[in-house]
C-alpha cells in the first residue's frame, strides 16, 4: 500500500493511465492511511464513503474514453472550501454543524477534472493562524520530527492539515489558502511544494472569507509538476467573484520545459531579516549558486518598504476580517447561544464562537476602522501597500522572478509561541509582502536544517506568471534533489 | 496608541463581542501590544502617496440586471439554528 501513497500527482496520473491501477485502489489506500494517521489530527471530517463513489465514478469515466486533468486522483480540501453536503467548519465552533448547499468554484473545477475528496482539512480558525494551533479541532502534528527526538512540531498555518496530509502521504495533493503566508510557511514547514497564485488568479467564490484583499487559493503538492498541473485546474474566470481576472490560463505543466536559461532573479536585501539564522542565509546562497549554475542570471535589487508589509498587514487583515465575520451572528447559520434579547444573544454566540485569536483580530479591525480611526491606521496602511506594490512593480523592470527564504526559521514545537501574539506573527515576515501587492509567490523545499527538519525557498513571480515562478522551482527542486520524507512514526503509535 | 478598558469594553460591543469585566484589563494590554508595534508605520512618509483601492487594476464588471438565481428558501435555511414557517427565528426585538 506504501507504493501508492507514494505515488507523486503525476505519477498517479500515469499509472492511471495505462491502466497499472484503478482510482478506487489508489484512493482505498489513502483512506487507509489517513484513518492510520489521525494523531497527526489533519482531518476534521474525513468523507472515506464519498472517495471510494467518486473513485468508483472516475474508473467508469475513465473505462468510457472520459478523462480529466485530475481523473481518479485523492486529493484532501482544506475546511475553508464549502463543499456542498459535507460539514465546513474553518476550524470554528462558530460553523457547527454548518453544511453548505453549494460548492466553491475551485473545489468544483477540481471534481470537474475527475478529482476524488478524501475529507476536510484542518487550519487555524478562519485561517487566522501561523501554527495551526487556533484551531479549535486541535493542533495538527507536523509529520517531521528532529531526528532522535520525539517532541512534536507544529506545520505551520493555516493550511496545517493540508500540509501535513501531503507530507504524511495520506493525500497525493491538497488544496489551501494563502491570506499572508498560509500556504507557503506550513509547505516550507513540512517540506511540500505550496503555490500561492496571483490575486484574482483563482476563484474565491465559496471560500469562508478572512481578508477579501489578500486571499487566494493555490495548490500544495509534494513536486513542482504536481503544482504546475493542479494550479491549472483550480485556476479560472468566475462571474460570481467580482474580482476574479478573465485571462487565460496557461499549460503550466508544459510551461516547465523551459529551462531557467537567462533569466533574471533578484536577491532582495532587505529579506535579510534581523536574527535570521545563518542557515537560513546559507541555503538562501546555495538556491542563488543553484539557479546561476542552471543559467539564470543573479542580481541584487532592493524592496525598501520590506519591513512595513507586516503592520500594514496586521491593520488591512483584521479590519476585513471583522467586516467579513459580522456575518456569524447565530442566526443563519451555525452555533447560536439562546439570550433573551437578540443584542445579546449576537453578543454571547460570538464570545463562546470565536477564539481568543479570532477575537482579537476582531477587535483590532474593529478599532482601526471606528469613527475616527479610518484614516490613521486603515488608509495608512492602504498607501503603504501602495508603495510595496511600487517597490515591487520597479524591480520587476529589471528581474523576471525574485529569490528569498519562505520562512526566518524551520519548524517550531506546539505551545512554543502561544503566548505572544506578535512573535507568532513574525512568522509571515517574508511572505505577507507577496499577499499585499497581490503577486504569485511559491514556495519550494530546498533543504534540511542542520536538525534534520525541512527548509523552503520563496519564488516571488510577476502578476499571472505563475509560468515562471514554476520554472525557477523546478530549477531549485532538481537542485535540491532532495530524497528524505518524513519517517511514518505516527502509524505504530 | 494605548488602549483603556472602557476602550476595549466599547470596541467589544462595536464587535458584538460579549467580553467579561475580569478580561478587559488583559485584553487592553495585549491589543495595546499589538497596535504599539504597528505604529512603525507612522516613520513612513505617506503624504503624497495613493492608497492601493485594488492590486488587479480591473474596474468591476457590469451585467444585465437580470434574475439569475433564487427561489431557494429551504436551502437557504437549512442550516438555521431555528427557524419555522420558512423564516429565521430571532428573539423577540419589538416591544
Amino acid at each position: 500500500m506504501s507504493a501508492f501513497t507514494d505515488l507523486t500527482l503525476t505519477a498517479a496520473l500515469e499509472g492511471l493511465a495505462k491502466g497499472d491501477f484503478t482510482s478506487v485502489e489508489l484512493t482505498r489506500a489513502h483512506v487507509e492511511a489517513v484513518e492510520a494517521a489521525r494523531g497527526l489530527n489533519a482531518f476534521v471530517t474525513e468523507t472515506p464513503d464519498q472517495a471510494l463513489k467518486m473513485a468508483a465514478e472516475s474508473d467508469t469515466r475513465r473505462k468510457a474514453g472520459t478523462v480529466g486533468l485530475m481523473e481518479g486522483v485523492p486529493l484532501a480540501i482544506k475546511d475553508l472550501f464549502c463543499t456542498k453536503g459535507v460539514l465546513t467548519t474553518a476550524s470554528s465552533h462558530i460553523l457547527d454543524g454548518f453544511k453548505p448547499p453549494y460548492e466553491s468554484t475551485v473545489t468544483a473545477n477540481l471534481w470537474k477534472a475527475g478529482a476524488v475528496m478524501l475529507g476536510k482539512t484542518n487550519l487555524d480558525e478562519f485561517a487566522m493562524g501561523s501554527s495551526n494551533e487556533t484551531s479549535y479541532y486541535g493542533g495538527v502534528v507536523n509529520p517531521w520530527r528532529k531526528p532522535g527526538d520525539n517532541k512534536n512540531l507544529v506545520p505551520g498555518g493555516s493550511s496545517g492539515g493540508s500540509a501535513t496530509a501531503v507530507a504524511a502521504r495520506l493525500a497525493i495533493a491538497a488544496t489551501g489558502t494563502d491570506t499572508g503566508g498560509s500556504i507557503r510557511q506550513p509547505a516550507a514547514f513540512t517540506g511540500t511544494v505550496g503555490l500561492k497564485p496571483t490575486y484574482g488568479r483563482c476563484s474565491r467564490f465559496g471560500i469562508v472569507a478572512f481578508a477579501s484583499s489578500l486571499d487566494q487559493a493555490g495548490p500544495m503538492t509534494r513536486t513542482i509538476d504536481d503544482a504546475a498541473v493542479m494550479m491549472r485546474v483550480m485556476a479560472g474566470f468566475d462571474d460570481k467573484d467580482s474580482t476574479s481576472v478573465d485571462i487565460a490560463v496557461p499549460d503550466y505543466r508544459a510551461d516547465l520545459a523551459q529551462s531557467v536559461k537567462g533569466l533574471r532573479i533578484g536577491i532582495p536585501k532587505e529579506y535579510r531579516v534581523d536574527g535570521m539564522p545563518a542557515e537560513i542565509d546559507a541555503l538562501w546562497q546555495q538556491g542563488m549558486e543553484w539557479l546561476k549554475a542552471a543559467g539564470a542570471e543573479v542580481k541584487d535589487i532592493s524592496l525598501p518598504h520590506t519591513q512595513y508589509a507586516l503592520p500594514a498587514y496586521y491593520i488591512v487583515a483584521p479590519a476585513e476580517a471583522s467586516s467579513n465575520l459580522a456575518r456569524y451572528d447565530g442566526v443563519r447559520f451555525g452555533l447560536r447561544v439562546p439570550a433573551d434579547e437578540l443584542a445579546d444573544m449576537y453578543a454571547q454566540t460570538r464570545a463562546a464562537g470565536f477564539g481568543a485569536e479570532v477575537r482579537r483580530r476582531i477587535l483590532i479591525g474593529t478599532y482601526v476602522l471606528s469613527a475616527g480611526y479610518y484614516d490613521a491606521y486603515y488608509v495608512k496602511a492602504q498607501k503603504i501597500r501602495t508603495l510595496i506594490l511600487n517597490d515591487f512593480t520597479k524591480a520587476f523592470e529589471s528581474v523576471d522572478a525574485i529569490l528569498t527564504p519562505t520562512t526566518p526559521t524551520a519548524a517550531f514545537g506546539l505551545g512554543d509561541k502561544v503566548d505572544d501574539p506578535v512573535s507568532m506573527y513574525l512568522n509571515d515576515v517574508l511572505t505577507v509582502p507577496v499577499n499585499m501587492a497581490g503577486l504569485p509567490g511559491l514556495s519550494v523545499p530546498a533543504g534540511l536544517s542542520k536538525e534534520g527538519l525541512p527548509l523552503g525557498l520563496q519564488v516571488i513571480g510577476k502578476p499571472f506568471d505563475e509560468s515562471t515562478v514554476l520554472r525557477v522551482g523546478k530549477a531549485i527542486e532538481d537542485a535540491a534533489a532532495l530524497k528524505q520524507k518524513p519517517e511514518a512514526w505516527w502509524r505504530a503509535a | 496608541m494605548s488602549l483603556d478598558k472602557a476602550t476595549v469594553a466599547h470596541i467589544a460591543k462595536l464587535a458584538r463581542i460579549a467580553v467579561p469585566e475580569q478580561d478587559l484589563p488583559g485584553l487592553a494590554t495585549e491589543l495595546s501590544g499589538i497596535l504599539k508595534w504597528i505604529e512603525q508605520l507612522d516613520s513612513v512618509d505617506t503624504s503624497k502617496v495613493e492608497p492601493l483601492s485594488s492590486v488587479v487594476n480591473a474596474t468591476l464588471r457590469f451585467r444585465e440586471d437580470n434574475i439569475t438565481d433564487g427561489g431557494q428558501r429551504d436551502a437557504v435555511l437549512a442550516n438555521a439554528p431555528v427557524s419555522a414557517q420558512g423564516f429565521f427565528v430571532v428573539p423577540k426585538v419589538v416591544e
